[in-house]
């Protein structure tokens, strides 16, 4: 591995769209290399839009973001997005999805084919090479949409409720993936869910946020050692960390209601 | 689809046939030149065969030169339009008002300046199969789904990347929506072109020209001859757009894999 996962940080940022309102206001957190920190709370405090500032697609309107010591747009751009939704290209095969980024930043055509085949082999999709993406079913396109991301050994990875749309047993399989693989590859992680469990489960930070404006409500550490494994799910002391962050989550839905 | 599925246009067919006799022979002995029979349809095939094959192959050329020319320019046309709502909104209403033309009114304008003869018969079929590509195309265009287009730009694609290798194969399926909607009107737009703008000196003539000379000679079971002549090229025409849509998009588009439903 070449280069360390990357810092973020953000000193009393703000965000608003136009003359709308306050999207995100003072809102300050240093993501060190390696955290892994989900993003939680009610609709509209800005979870996603605090990833697309990181991304450097939109900028602040106050306050200061660096990565890696740089404003975002600047940044080395060891950056990965995971979208909502898979986001493929539907008229090309898994396998040329999983280089379109590699195709765009002009990686030459041998490397190309064996990161592909690496990548997609660690998302177990090895057999589905020659497939288009309407014949997969919406687990298989989000391993794809992964795959792709995991192309360029991001030292940043920003996944906007990735697994949002799949049941609850394909997406505990990939939560333990995307631990299985992050064994392999190191990132800085910065993860949106609407789902407590899952953001316990793969985080050792979890925040939860207000919303109008959004606003960190509250940190809360998850202190399971990695690599978890079901058996962290077993444990009563998850169950009593997930109990928790559900009791203030609902707290921060109902005054914000 | 089921082989019986596939009978059925055939059976539709030989029920209108018919039901066409069934008419010719209701009418009285007086009016049945009306309707010809469909054999004499056949009969006019026969005798007009050479006529009407040249005709018909006049009338593709001007189609294919209009409908081909159409298909390049408005291809360039929507990805200047594509490039800025600031484009479209400045150029947008002259499109509509070249769309709003008559084209019985251009006709005397444009054998003014190029002669009536293939030229103005493609201008003519040109103009009409331009709108409805050139739109549908901007709007598959720029129809990209943002998302995507997030990915290309966080991956630092170049322009000319975004547009090729993402806008244009995203729009296809409206290019092709709009390329079949003008490969119906192509051979039209070539006849009425004949029939206005047309010279038939030295067997130049199309399908327009002789629609004028059958009519005029009351040659009443070529003129349906000429009808079904005209269908048929289009069915040529319509056929290729189809089966080159089935060729570059089968393998991954929704719309050629149906639900049980």
């Amino acid at each position: 591995m070449s280069l360390p996962p990357s810092t973020v940080e953000f000193r009393h940022a703000g965000k608003r769209y136009g003359d709308g309102p306050q999207v995100l206001d003072d809102f300050s957190l240093t993501a060190s290399p390696a955290d892994f920190i989900s993003l939680i709370g009610p609709s509209g405090c800005g979870k996603s839009t605090l990833l697309r500032l990181i991304s450097g697609l939109s900028p602040l309107t106050s306050g200061e973001l660096l990565v890696d010591g740089h404003p975002p747009e600047l940044a080395a751009r060891e950056l990965a997005y995971v979208f909502q939704e898979p986001t493929l290209l539907p008229w090309l095969t898994v396998s040329r999805n999983v280089e379109t980024v590699m195709r765009l930043r002009g990686v030459p055509a041998a490397e190309r084919k064996a990161t592909r085949d690496r990548i997609l082999s660690l998302v177990r999709l090895d057999n589905l090479h020659n497939r288009y993406p309407r014949q997969l079913s919406g687990g298989q396109k989000m391993r794809v949409s992964l795959a792709r991301a995991l192309t360029l050994a991001p030292r940043l990875l920003l996944l906007d409720e990735p697994f949002g749309a799949l049941d609850e047993m394909t997406r505990d399989h990939l939560n333990e993936e995307l631990l299985a693989i992050r064994e392999q590859q190191r990132w800085t992680t910065f993860f949106v869910t609407h789902s407590v469990a899952e953001a316990v489960f793969l985080s050792n930070r979890v925040i939860v946020m207000a919303n109008n404006p959004g606003q960190i409500h509250r940190e809360i550490p998850v202190p399971f050692p990695y690599p978890r494994t079901e058996d962290t799910r077993q444990s009563s002391d998850y169950h009593r960390l997930v109990a928790e962050v559900s009791a203030l989550l609902r707290s921060v839905e109902r005054t914000s209601a | 689809m089921s082989p019986y599925h596939r009978l059925l246009p055939v059976l539709t067919g030989l029920l209108f046939i018919v039901i066409w006799y069934a008419v010719h022979f209701s009418l009285s002995t007086e009016e049945r030149y009306l309707l010809p029979r469909p054999d004499a349809v056949i009969a006019a095939f026969r005798t007009e065969g050479d006529i009407l094959w040249s005709a018909t192959l006049n009338t593709a050329l001007g189609a294919f030169a209009g409908f081909g020319g159409a298909v390049v320019i408005s291809f360039a046309g929507a990805l200047l339009l594509s490039l800025s709502t600031l484009v479209r909104a400045s150029l947008y209403p002259f499109l509509m008002i070249l769309q709003m033309i008559p084209i019985i009114v251009l006709a005397p304008i444009l054998i003014l300046w190029s002669g009536p003869g293939f030229l103005s018969v493609t201008i003519i079929t040109f103009l009409i199969c331009f709108f409805p590509m050139v739109v549908n195309t901007t709007q598959g265009l720029i129809s990209t789904d943002r998302n995507l287009v997030d990915l290309f730009r966080m991956s630092r694609a170049a322009r000319w990347q975004e547009i090729f290798l993402l806008r244009v194969p995203s729009a296809l399926p409206y290019f092709f929506t709009g390329l079949r909607i003008a490969a119906t009107l192509a051979p039209i737009g070539a006849i009425v072109g004949d029939i206005y703008a047309g010279n038939s000196a030295g067997g130049r003539g199309g399908l327009g020209f002789q629609t004028i000379i059958f009519s005029a000679q009351f040659k009443i079971p070529a003129l349906f001859a000429t009808a079904f002549a005209s269908c048929l090229l289009g069915f040529v025409f319509v056929g290729t757009v189809v089966a080159l849509q089935w060729r570059l998009m089968h393998k991954w588009h929704d719309s050629f894999h149906r639900s049980d439903s």
